[in-house]
């Protein structure tokens, strides 16, 4: 199960996941991001409630980083030991700014 | 040795999660490892729901076992689709830029950095793959 919380204030959007970012609840964070980021110069990843993250969810942030390097920036925070590990086996830890 | 038969569909990775962390929970498994192997579970059955059958039905067959003396986990997924060997796969390039980045690939590659042993064999017309952790 996911969650997903949204908070826009101007050009700053923050994101806050609960849950788990895998197979069947990428799908639902990937809709959700559709359209939303356009006019968005800063992205705030919030990932304090985020259980786990498989490569389904990976595809889903990659992309969020690759609209955000055109227009703007991304930050991800509240990285748990778990999910950092991911980041870091993947490389994924060299193209997000982790905060 | 418990074992879960469910049809290869990703609604189904649920069922097989909440299977295996009963039986980790048994076993007073650490949080982190048992993310890890519900993260690999992800993985594993996401690709044979997706991949294994095409458009024709098929099941996963799930088994789990685990020896106390050695704190050793071993989880064997098996399918009776198209024979594949996942770990031939070649590896990602984690070293590649953002923009190029192809992430195919990826799910299996973090399933062999998690867990201490993976291995695959196909026998009897089946797809068998293993994984193992110490947990």
């Amino acid at each position: 199960m996911l969650n997903i919380k949204k908070d826009q204030k101007d050009d700053k959007l923050t994101i806050a996941l609960n849950g788990k970012l895998d197979t069947m609840t990428s799908p639902q964070l990937e809709e959700e991001i559709s359209g939303c980021l356009e006019g968005i110069s800063e992205l705030v990843l919030d990932l304090a409630g985020l259980e786990y993250i498989s490569s389904a969810g990976l595809r889903v942030i990659l992309s969020m980083q690759k609209i955000m390097n055109r227009s703007g920036e991304m930050r991800v925070i509240h990285v748990n030991e778990v999910i950092q590990d991911i980041f870091d086996v993947t490389g994924f830890s060299d193209i997000l700014t982790i905060a | 040795m418990p074992e879960l038969r469910v049809q290869a569909l990703t609604a189904n990775i649920a069922e097989i999660t909440d299977f295996i962390d009963s039986h980790l929970e048994e076993a007073d498994c650490p949080l982190k490892a048992q993310t890890q192997i519900d993260i690999a579970v992800d993985e594993i059955c996401s690709n044979i729901s997706f991949y294994a059958y095409g458009p024709e039905k098929g099941d996963i067959l799930v088994n789990y076992d685990y020896d106390p003396d050695t704190r050793l986990c071993t989880i064997t997924f098996s399918d009776s689709g198209i024979p594949f060997d996942p770990l031939a796969v070649k590896e990602p390039d984690t070293t590649v830029p953002v923009e190029e980045r192809d992430i195919g690939g990826m799910g299996i590659f973090l399933v062999r950095k998690t867990m201490d042993q993976v291995s695959y064999e196909y026998k009897d017309g089946m797809n068998h793959l293993t994984i193992q952790k110490k947990i």
